[in-house]
């Protein structure tokens, strides 16, 4: 029921929005949880395991019960809870886990079956027969536990990341941030002030309590103005900070526009930030507890904090008769401040015996215990338990305290563990647990506001002496001291369930139920039972859990400990976190100057690395890829084919140590390699394994140019850098990526050379330009200066050609236009692949991080004459082992049949099973030159074994074969071809 | 002889507006990486002086104007933008043309600061990264160039290949900055 005159919330504002369908009136600044209380609903939920009918326990983020989905469709988001989502007009939010509806939940039936569900149940109910779990026990068991649900579908929502960076974030905006921010502030510190709430303020705006002879809330305001007018603050509301990393860095979660219904274009629902900072101050305030009491969980039951919050701040009475129940001197201010508003306190209730209220205008029972409470679908009275009687009190709403918790969690995301306080029966943050961050007011166990205010400014005061900042001389305004006074209640002692873990369903009976079972530790308590599993993270219940299990197990609270908190502090949308990766966002797309013709050419892409290049290029009436394929290896071993290699990674190598670095990192020699030539190079990793391979070009005495393979330039070019750095520092040599300026072209087949002849400005012939040749400047490029480089990777008499990428897409047109009047055309992967795998030429498919050189039998490349990276590694008896597999080619003996990459390989007669593994194949294709498929892969002692006869079993696709065992050279073995 | 035509790396993509925002391809002309050889910092330094008016930039730094600037490019590094390198240069320092590896672009407008707070991991707030700062650093997946050219302007240097994913992410960060209002 809303109090007239309470509350700040906006009435001249009304919104309308639905709860399970049924339209309700709310007022702007109103959550849904405060304005379904307002009209007098105070069922919300439906529990986890028991189905047990819940309402709103909290006015926070830490909600356990009062969980919802928001929106529809592809959009709906679940377990919004109910205290955080904030209402607008349009807003449709249903109930969870309830069916066919909140009232009527058939699977209420668990909660009558409660016996036989306790802790543990699932570990030996579901025991037999042995293969029910998986397929019969375990999907009933989910289906009927559980909270919400996603849609299914694409999520259509926009996410963002962002980073933000400061020399001081201030973690939370009620007393202690406030005035943290302030000193800060005004001091003219870079600071960021972070609050999860959509007002800042924190409990000053559910308190009545005054600041400066102005209500606190109003305070809170004129703060939050003055911080505004800052240029040197930042303030961010609706922003949770959900996790402490290394190096100052703090990710915070921001409800950018969950409290919008439209939204403009392209703004995102929340932004995942990063925020790195020099120093933090954590202000997070503290968590009411409640107490376990037999049948605590029924709507109506609400923690005392969050009934003055509702009170307070939304204007909303949770109930009509209210009674309050705690063990702590906070607890009455509930009933104090219900009274003001009007509403009827049944009694206040207080477990202290000694406890007296002065100037009470309702019924004070001291030394006294709620036993139990009555009503289904919401509370109707509370069994009240004094020293000498026993009575029932109607009342629709209980505020209960079992005192604050300390908002802990941050301070324990890099490992710390908190410390226990007897005086205030909390844990506290150990100081020094995140480097760079220090807790103030509530957070550390300072509860009064005046002591809140006083922390928060003397850990302004310490971060800006760390920052080499002067702090201003400022008065702490006058402000509420009284202490905070509680005597320990966790449970009350009776035989029904008491619930601890809300969210959960565990009970007192649960945690002792471990503790019997030996699962004496926390951790193995809280796994035993699922405490503090689900979104909650157990921040209502993990204190209480574990001061019960420390009673059980006959050992105290500090010695039994808590479980570790970790970040996220509260749930975070995976889509936040991966924001801008969707789609074509999830990883860069490196295009080639000729990727918009091939496109136009009808080629599809395939990737390499984060390249995309043309698989094929389809012609009119070719139904299949292997049709283009074929016609497109003719075109290079009859005519002239075109291809664009600019992927192939490149790497401009200068200055007098060149030759030296290339010496060390290939196996073979480079230095006598002579200006205007191109050799063929293997690199080894330091463990001696093959790396990479490519062709390094001399353009001149201290100048090189080294070409990678498309996936691995970036690993070559980060090995360069280490050998450089960490192995040769001294030596002088410059290198550095030209993959991106240069755009190249092979330009491979016989005709190849009469094609270039027409563009060239000065022609090639086998004298000026043999195989292997190269030349850099001299050559002119149809007027543009150019590069070129006799050498081949299809075994054909071939050029590469490079020009200045801007020329790319002009050059690229211009080639395949000239090779088509010739006869010739683009090729693309798929028919280069081919090529490749006739010559027997390697690519990562074969040097795939696990062979050696002696394996691809390059062997014999590793220079004896000097040192290179890798060859001690790799003369390491079992790299040269003669049993090892070796490169191989296969052909089938039946040329009908298929080969398949990644087939194993068995002697004829033997089982194809692991033990049996001669090797696997690693590249095929359908040779159209040759009529048949070949392959080429790794077999043992393979190069002793040519011409037997083995089978290779693909398990995968159900394919057999038997091949020969021959060379990987299938095509032109002598080379003649290439060298024209 | 046929003619070979040029094109630039963000034709076709570029410009984009997006409320206060634009992200449009600047021609910085020549662009050579210049590495100084061991033990010639100075000399390297001292030519590009007297060739092109501009000293050498330290870490995270550029030298120069527009039209002839010297952008510090990474360790014992600087991207020469504008003319083409002095024939002086070459003896103390190992030149590279870049002229076509590098997509130039500039985003221009209130909020820049905004915009590439969600793509770059860098404080690049005025404050800090004044106005002829410059920094190697990651913009979403890529590695990048951003130099800032004036108060609200910044000048990004990506991969030529990666230009569309570049206006891909500064997009949608441009989008995200144009909705908060």
């Amino acid at each position: 029921m809303r109090i007239e005159g309470k509350g700040l919330i906006d009435r001249s504002k009304p919104v309308r929005f639905q709860f399970d369908d049924i339209g309700h009136t709310a007022y702007a600044g109103d959550t849904v949880a405060s304005a379904l209380l307002a009209k007098g609903q105070r069922l919300m939920g439906r529990s986890f395991k028991y189905h047990r009918p819940r309402g709103v326990l909290t006015a926070g983020s830490e909600e356990p019960n009062a969980l919802l989905t928001v929106g529809r469709g592809a959009a709906q988001e679940p377990n919004v809870r109910a205290t955080m989502q904030e209402v607008y007009d349009g807003l449709e939010a249903r109930s969870q886990n309830a069916w066919p509806s909140l009232k009527t939940d058939l699977m209420g039936i668990n909660d009558l079956a409660w016996p036989f569900l306790g802790a543990g149940f699932y570990y030996k109910t579901f025991m037999w027969p042995r293969g029910f779990w998986e397929r019969f026990y375990e999907p009933i068991i989910r289906r009927a536990a559980g909270l919400g649900g996603l849609s299914g579908q694409n999520n259509p929502d926009k996410y963002e990341r962002a980073y933000a960076f400061c020399n001081l974030l201030v973690i939370g905006a009620g007393p202690a941030g406030l005035m943290a921010a302030l000193v800060a502030g005004r001091a003219g510190a870079d600071v960021i002030l972070v609050d999860e709430d959509s007002r800042m303020g924190g409990r000053l705006n559910a308190e009545t309590y005054e600041i400066d002879g102005m209500q606190g809330h109003a305070w809170a305001e004129a703060v939050v103005a003055e911080l505004q007018s800052m240029d040197n603050v930042r303030l961010m509301t609706r922003t949770t900070v959900t996790g402490a990393y290394d190096q100052g860095t703090y990710a915070a979660l921001e409800r950018v526009n969950t409290h919008r219904r439209l939204r403009p274009d392209g703004a995102p629902l929340e932004t995942f930030w990063r925020i790195a900072t020099k120093r933090a101050i954590l202000a997070a305030g503290a968590l009411e507890r409640p107490i376990a009491f037999e049948n605590n969980d029924r709507p109506g039951i609400m923690t005392a904090g969050a009934v003055r919050a509702y009170l307070n701040r939304w204007g909303v009475s949770p109930g009509q008769r209210v009674a309050v129940f705690g063990n702590n001197d906070d607890a009455h201010r509930t009933a104090t401040d219900l009274a003001a508003a009007g509403v009827e306190v049944a009694a206040l209730i207080d477990s202290r015996p000694d406890v007296q209220v002065s100037d009470a205008s309702f019924p004070v029972l001291a030394g006294a215990m709620v036993t139990g409470s009555t009503g289904r679908l919401g509370l109707t009275s509370v069994m009240v338990k004094t020293a000498n009687s026993e009575r029932q009190i109607d009342v629709d709403c209980l505020a209960m305290s079992g005192g604050w918790n300390p908002t802990v969690h941050l301070t324990c995301h890099m490992n710390g563990r908190p410390t226990w306080r007897e005086d205030i029966a909390s844990f506290v943050p150990t100081p020094g647990s995140v480097l760079g961050l220090v807790s103030a007011g509530a957070c550390n166990g300072d509860f009064s506001t005046a002591d809140c205010l006083a922390a928060g400014a003397e850990a302004a005061k310490a971060a800006l002496k760390e920052l080499g900042q002067k702090a201003p001389r400022a008065s702490l305004p006058k402000a509420d001291n009284t202490p905070y006074a509680l005597s320990p209640l966790w449970a009350v002692p009776g035989k029904g369930r008491a619930w601890l873990d809300f969210q959960n369903d565990v009970t007192v009976k649960d945690v002792k139920q471990a503790a019997t079972e030996n699962f004496r530790s926390v951790e193995h308590m809280k796994r035993y039972t699922t405490q503090g599993m689900a979104t909650d993270q157990g921040k209502n219940s993990n204190v209480a859990a574990l001061a019960i299990l420390a009673d059980a197990t006959g050992r105290g609270i500090p010695e039994t400990g808590t479980t570790t908190f970790r970040p996220p502090y509260t749930p975070v949308s995976i889509a936040a976190m991966g924001a801008g990766a969707q789609g074509a966002g999830f990883a860069p797309q490196r295009l080639t100057t000729s990727h918009a013709i091939s496109i136009e050419m009808g080629a599809p892409m395939i990737e390499a690395g984060l390249w995309y290049r043309p698989s094929y290029f389809p012609r009119k009436g070719e139904t299949t890829w292997r049709q283009s394929c074929d016609r497109e290896v003719g075109y290079v071993r009859e005519a002239v084919g075109v291809c664009d290699v600019s992927t192939l990674g490149k790497i401009d190598i200068q200055g007098p140590g060149a030759a030296a670095l290339l010496d060390f990192v290939y196996t073979n020699m480079f230095s006598t390699l002579k200006v205007g030539r191109v050799r063929y190079g293997l690199m080894l990793r330091e463990d001696g394994h093959v790396m990479d391979d490519g062709t390094t070009a001399r353009l001149g005495k201290h100048h090189f140019v080294m070409t990678t393979t498309t996936a691995a330039a970036g690993n070559v070019m980060r090995h360069l850098e280490f050998v450089h750095q960490a192995l040769m520092p001294d030596l002088d040599v410059r290198f550095t990526s030209v993959t991106e300026q240069w755009a190249q072209f092979a330009v491979a087949g016989p005709k190849s050379r009469a094609l270039l002849n027409e563009l060239l400005e000065t022609p090639v012939d086998d004298d000026n330009w043999p195989f292997m040749a190269c030349g850099a400047v001299t050559v002119t490029v149809a007027g543009v200066a150019g590069r070129l480089f006799r050498i081949s990777f299809s075994g054909e008499h071939a050029y590469e050609v490079a020009v200045p990428a801007r020329y790319g897409e002009s050059l690229f047109k211009l080639l395949v236009a000239r090779a088509e009047s010739m006869g010739g055309g683009a090729y693309g992967m798929e028919a280069l692949n081919v090529l490749r795998i006739e010559k027997g030429h390697i690519t990562h498919a074969e040097i795939h991080g696990r062979t050696t050189a002696f394996d691809i039998g390059f062997g014999r490349m590793i220079s004896a004459k000097k040192d290179c990276i890798g060859k001690t590694m790799a003369a390491r008896e079992g790299m040269i082992d003669p049993e090892r597999e070796q490169l191989v080619g296969f052909k089938p003996i039946n040329a009908k049949k298929e080969l398949t990459a990644g087939a194993h390989v068995f002697n004829q007669r033997d089982e194809a099973t692991r033990v049996n593994d001669q090797g696997y194949v690693t590249s095929v294709g359908f040779s159209p030159t040759l009529g048949h498929f070949i392959g080429m892969g790794f077999v043992k002692r393979g190069s002793e074994r040519m011409g037997e006869t083995l089978r290779i079993v693909d398990q995968m696709r159900d394919l057999e074969t038997d091949v020969e065992i021959c060379s990987p050279v299938f095509f032109d073995p002598e080379g003649g071809r290439t060298r024209g | 002889m046929v003619d070979l035509v040029a094109k630039s790396p963000g034709a076709g993509v570029l410009p984009v507006t997006v409320g206060a925002l634009t992200l449009a391809e600047v021609d910085l002309g020549h662009l050579t990486s210049i590495a100084p050889y061991v033990g010639q910092e100075e000399a390297a330094s001292t030519a590009l002086k007297s060739a092109h008016g501009m000293a050498f930039p330290a870490p995270n730094r550029t030298t120069g104007k527009e039209g002839a600037r010297a952008i510090w490019f990474g360790r014992g590094m600087a991207l020469l933008a504008g003319p083409a390198p002095d024939a002086a240069l070459m003896t103390p320092a190992a030149l590279t043309d870049q002229s076509d590896a590098w997509a130039c672009v500039a985003l221009t407008g209130e909020g820049a600061e905004n915009a590439l707070a969600r793509l770059v991991p860098v404080d690049l707030r005025a404050v800090h990264f004044k106005r002829g700062h410059t920094v190697r650093s990651l913009i979403m997946h890529m590695n990048g160039s951003i130099t800032r050219i004036g108060a609200d302007s910044f000048l990004i240097l990506v991969f030529r290949s990666m230009v569309g994913t570049l206006v891909h992410d500064l997009k949608q960060a441009m989008e995200g900055v144009a909705a908060r209002g």
